[in-house]
C-alpha cells in the first residue's frame, strides 16, 4: 500500500486500519492496555482512566476516547503512567469490599486482575467500604452495590444494548449509585433477566444467581431422581475454562462429568429443539393460510417474551405458542417419568440467566411443580465439576441417555443466532437433498451481526424472514413492522449473537463468542440427522407420550388473550 | 408496558405540558421543570406515565431527577425560602440567618420542609445579587440586606399571609 500511515506505539510503528480509538491501535500493537469502562459494543464513556498513555508533548489522553493520528507518537508504559494507574486502582479499592475469597466473581474480577497486574500491595486510603448491599430479588441477578465501580457498563449495555433501561446512574458525586428508579428491588423493575449487564460487569457487583447449593442437595437426596438436560450453547463455552480451545465441543466430557456428579440421567437439550422445529413449523404453517398478515415470532428466548409481554403485550397472540426447547423437554422427561418412585428433579444447564426465570414461572408448573426445578448456568457448572475435584480435561467422552438419545444438527444449531431459522427452513425447504440444505447456511441466517434477513421461496410464495439477536435491534424491527413492512417469521434472541453469548456463559469479548457459533455448526456437520422430522425419536414421542398430548406438554398461553395455534 | 396510571392523579397537566414539548426524550430537563413548577416537586406518580409517553425508562428519568439539586422528589412547602450562601452572602453572616430559620421552624439540611408543609428552607450557591447581600427569596420573591432578626419577623409575615389565605 502506497499511502499507508502509520503512528508510533512505544516506538514501534503501528499502521493504521480505521481504527476507531487509539485503544484499537494500541491492542493490535499486542499491548493489553488496561481498561474498566471499554466495551466495543456499548458507547465509549471515559470514565475509568485506567487506558491512559502519554502522547509526544508529555499530555496524557484516555486512549478509550482518543482519536487515532498519523505520525502521532505515544507511550503506554512509563513511570508516571504506571503511578496514574495504581494510584486509580488504589482509589477504587479503597471503598471496595476486598473480601476477594468469598466473592462469587473470585478469579473472575477485573479489578482483581488488574490489583495484581499492577502489583497493589497496600491501599494508603482508609477503607470506606460499607457493608454488603445485596439485592437478591432477582432470579437471574444478585447486585451488590457496594463492590460497583461506577464504570456504567451495565447501565449502557441495558440501555443502549438491550433498551431496557431497568437500570441507571443515580444521585451524583459520592452519592451516585446505579439503581432502578426509586431504589426498587430489581424484581420490580422492567428487567428482563437477560444478565448482560452481569456479563459485562468487571466485578462482582453484579454477577448470576447461584443456584449450585439446591442442586447438590438434591444429588444428595437417595429419595430424588435426579435428570439433567444440556443447552446446547454450554457445549462450546465451557471447555475453556478446562483448558479446552473456546468453541472447542465438550459435550461429552460434559456428560461424563454430570454422570460422575451422580445425575442419573443426562439428556440433550437439542432433542428439545427438535420438538420445538416440527411444532413451530407447523405454527408458521397455519399462520401463513389464516394469519398472513403478521409474522410469527419465535418463543425460545424467555427475556424476549418477558420484553415483549411488558412492552408489546398486543404482539403476543404473535408470538409462537411453543414452550421453549428447554421447558418442552422438561415436560416431556416429567412425563416419562411421572410414576417414578423417587421424587424426580430436573435440572437443565443453560448459557442463560433468563431461562432461571423462565423455570420459575407459573406456566410451567402443572399443579405446582416445575417442569424444570433448578436452571444452573455453564458457569455455575463450571464451578461444580471444579468442586467435585473431577479432572475434566482426562474425562473420557460419553453418550446421552435412552430413551432420548437422539438428536439432530438442526436441534443444535439452535444454540447461536439464527440456527433456529435455519432448522425451520431445513423442513420447510421443498428440496430436501443435501446439497440444497447447505445452501440454506448461504442464504443470510448465519453470522453474528444482529440483524440478518432472507427470504426462502414456499410453494409459490416468497416467505420473508427476519433474524434478530439483542434486544435493541428487537425493538427497532418492532417498529417497521408496526409501520407496515411485513415479515413472515422473526426470531428474536435477547443476547447479541444469541445463545452462545448468554450471560450464563464465562464472559469473553464479542470476538471470541464467534468461535462459538463456529463448534456449533461443525457440531451439525458431524452429526448424521440434519432435520428434525428425521429424528426416529419424534415418531415414537408423537405415537407415545404426545399423543393428545400435545398442547399440554408442547404448548404454552402467555396472555389470557394468546391463543395457540399450531395445533393438530 | 400498559398504560401506568394511578386512578386519583390527574395526568391532564402531564399531558399538556407533554404537548408542548411532542414528549421529545431531549426536553426530559424542560418536561421535569414544568412539572415541578406545577406540583412544586415531582409526584412519583409521573414517573411511570412520563416514561411511556416518552419512551424512555423510569431508571433514566429518575437518573436526571435525582442528578440535579433543584429537582425534589418529596413535597416541598407553600413558602420556599432559599438562603444565598454564595461568597458575599457568606461573608457577610448568611449562616446565623440560615440557623434562625432552621431553629425557628424546626428544620435541619436533612429535613429541609416543615411537616405541615407551610415551609421548605434551602441554601443556594449564588443568586447573583451580591450588591444585596446577605440575600433570601421567598418563592422568588428577593428579601435584601436580611439579618436573623428581619428573618423573624418575615416568618410572622408570612404565617399571617398563609393564616388569611386560608380563611
Ligand atoms: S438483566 Fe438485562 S434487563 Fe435486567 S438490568 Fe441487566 S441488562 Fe438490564
Ligand atoms: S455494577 Fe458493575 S458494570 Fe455496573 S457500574 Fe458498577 S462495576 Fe460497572
Ligand atoms: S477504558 Fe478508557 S477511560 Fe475507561
Amino acid at each position: 500500500m502506497i499511502n499507508q500511515e502509520y503512528m508510533m506505539v512505544d516506538g514501534i510503528p503501528v499502521p493504521l486500519e480505521g481504527e476507531k480509538n487509539l485503544l484499537e491501535v494500541i491492542r493490535k500493537a499486542g499491548i493489553k492496555l488496561p481498561t474498566f469502562c471499554y466495551h466495543s459494543e456499548l458507547s465509549i464513556y471515559g470514565a475509568c482512566r485506567m487506558c491512559m498513555v502519554e502522547n509526544e508533548w508529555g499530555g496524557l489522553d484516555a486512549a478509550c476516547s482518543a482519536q487515532p493520528r498519523a505520525g502521532a507518537s505515544i507511550k503506554t508504559n512509563t513511570q508516571r503512567l504506571r503511578r496514574y494507574r495504581k494510584n486509580i486502582l488504589e482509589l477504587l479499592l479503597a471503598n471496595h469490599c476486598r473480601d476477594c475469597t468469598t466473592c462469587q466473581n473470585n478469579n473472575n474480577c477485573k479489578l482483581q486482575a488488574l490489583a495484581d497486574r499492577f502489583g497493589i500491595e497496600g491501599v494508603r486510603f482508609p477503607n470506606t467500604a460499607d457493608q454488603p448491599k445485596l439485592d437478591t430479588s432477582s432470579r437471574a441477578i444478585t447486585r451488590d452495590s457496594n463492590k460497583c465501580i461506577l464504570c456504567g457498563d451495565c447501565v449502557r449495555m441495558c440501555n443502549e444494548v438491550q433498551q431496557v433501561g431497568a437500570i441507571d446512574f443515580a444521585h451524583r458525586g459520592s452519592n451516585m449509585t446505579i439503581s432502578c428508579a426509586f431504589d426498587r428491588p430489581i424484581a420490580e423493575s422492567n428487567c428482563v433477566g437477560c444478565g448482560q449487564c452481569a456479563a459485562v460487569c468487571p466485578t462482582g457487583a453484579i454477577v448470576v444467581k447461584n443456584d449450585v447449593h439446591k442442586v447438590w442437595a438434591d444429588l444428595d437426596d437417595p429419595n430424588a431422581k435426579v435428570t439433567v438436560q444440556i443447552a446446547p450453547a454450554v457445549r462450546v463455552a465451557l471447555g475453556r475454562a478446562f483448558n479446552l480451545g473456546e468453541g472447542e465441543n465438550a459435550m461429552g466430557k460434559i456428560v461424563a462429568a454430570l454422570r460422575r456428579m451422580g445425575f442419573d440421567e443426562v439428556f440433550d437439550t437439542s432433542t428439545g429443539a427438535d420438538l420445538t422445529v416440527l411444532e413451530e413449523s407447523n405454527e408458521l404453517l397455519n399462520r401463513l393460510a389464516t394469519n398472513p398478515d403478521m409474522p410469527l415470532f419465535t418463543s425460545c428466548c424467555p427475556a424476549w417474551v418477558r420484553y415483549c409481554e411488558q412492552n408489546h403485550p398486543e404482539l403476543l397472540p404473535h408470538v409462537s405458542s411453543c414452550k421453549s426447547p428447554m421447558q418442552m423437554f422438561g415436560a416431556i422427561i416429567k412425563a416419562q417419568y411421572s410414576t417414578s418412585e423417587r421424587r424426580q428433579v430436573h435440572v437443565a444447564v443453560m448459557p442463560c440467566t433468563a431461562k432461571k426465570e423462565e423455570a420459575a414461572r407459573p406456566e410451567f408448573a402443572p399443579g405446582g411443580h416445575p417442569d424444570v426445578d433448578h436452571v444452573i448456568t455453564t458457569q455455575e457448572l463450571i464451578h461444580m465439576i471444579r468442586e467435585s475435584g473431577l479432572v475434566f480435561e482426562e474425562l473420557e467422552a460419553e453418550a446421552v441417555d435412552a430413551p432420548f438419545a437422539a438428536s439432530t444438527g438442526a436441534g443444535v444449531i439452535f444454540g447461536v443466532t439464527g440456527g433456529v431459522t435455519e432448522a425451520v427452513l431445513r423442513r420447510l425447504a421443498g428440496n430436501k437433498s443435501p446439497s440444497a440444505l447447505r445452501a440454506i447456511a448461504f442464504e443470510g441466517v448465519r453470522g453474528m451481526e444482529g440483524v440478518k434477513e432472507t427470504r426462502i421461496l414456499y410453494g409459490d410464495r416468497q416467505l420473508r424472514i427476519a433474524i434478530v439477536s439483542g434486544l435493541g435491534n428487537a425493538a427497532a424491527l418492532i417498529e417497521r413492522i408496526k409501520a407496515g413492512e411485513h415479515y413472515d417469521f422473526v426470531e428474536v434472541m435477547a443476547c447479541p449473537g444469541g445463545c452462545v453469548s448468554g450471560a450464563g456463559q464465562p464472559y469473553v469479548p464479542q470476538e471470541q463468542k464467534a468461535q462459538r457459533g463456529k463448534g456449533l455448526y461443525a457440531a451439525d456437520l458431524q452429526s448424521c440427522l440434519k432435520r428434525s422430522e428425521e429424528n426416529p425419536l419424534m415418531m415414537s414421542l408423537y405415537s407415545g407420550l404426545l399423543k393428545g398430548r400435545v398442547k399440554e406438554l408442547l404448548h404454552v398461553h402467555y396472555a389470557a388473550n394468546h391463543t395457540a395455534q399450531g395445533e393438530e | 408496558m400498559g398504560t401506568q396510571k394511578t386512578a386519583a392523579f390527574d395526568y391532564g397537566v402531564l399531558d399538556e405540558i407533554l404537548a408542548r414539548h411532542r414528549a421529545q426524550p431531549e426536553a426530559i430537563i424542560a418536561i421535569l421543570q414544568e412539572t415541578q413548577e406545577h406540583y412544586r416537586y415531582l409526584p412519583s406518580e409521573i414517573f411511570a406515565y412520563l416514561a411511556e409517553r416518552m419512551r424512555i425508562s423510569e431508571a433514566q428519568i429518575y437518573s436526571v431527577a435525582t442528578f440535579y439539586e433543584n429537582f425534589s422528589l418529596t413535597p416541598k412547602g407553600h413558602y420556599i425560602i432559599k438562603v444565598c450562601d454564595g461568597t458575599a452572602c457568606h461573608v457577610r453572616k448568611s449562616i446565623p440567618i440560615l440557623e434562625r430559620l432552621y431553629s425557628e421552624l424546626g428544620l435541619s439540611a436533612k429535613k429541609p420542609t416543615s411537616d405541615d408543609l407551610a415551609f421548605t428552607v434551602e441554601t443556594v450557591s449564588c443568586l447573583g445579587a451580591c450588591g444585596l447581600a446577605p440575600v433570601i427569596t421567598v418563592n422568588d420573591k428577593v428579601y435584601p440586606a436580611m439579618t436573623p432578626e428581619k428573618t423573624s419577623e418575615l416568618l410572622i409575615t408570612l404565617r399571617e399571609e398563609m393564616q388569611n389565605a386560608q380563611d
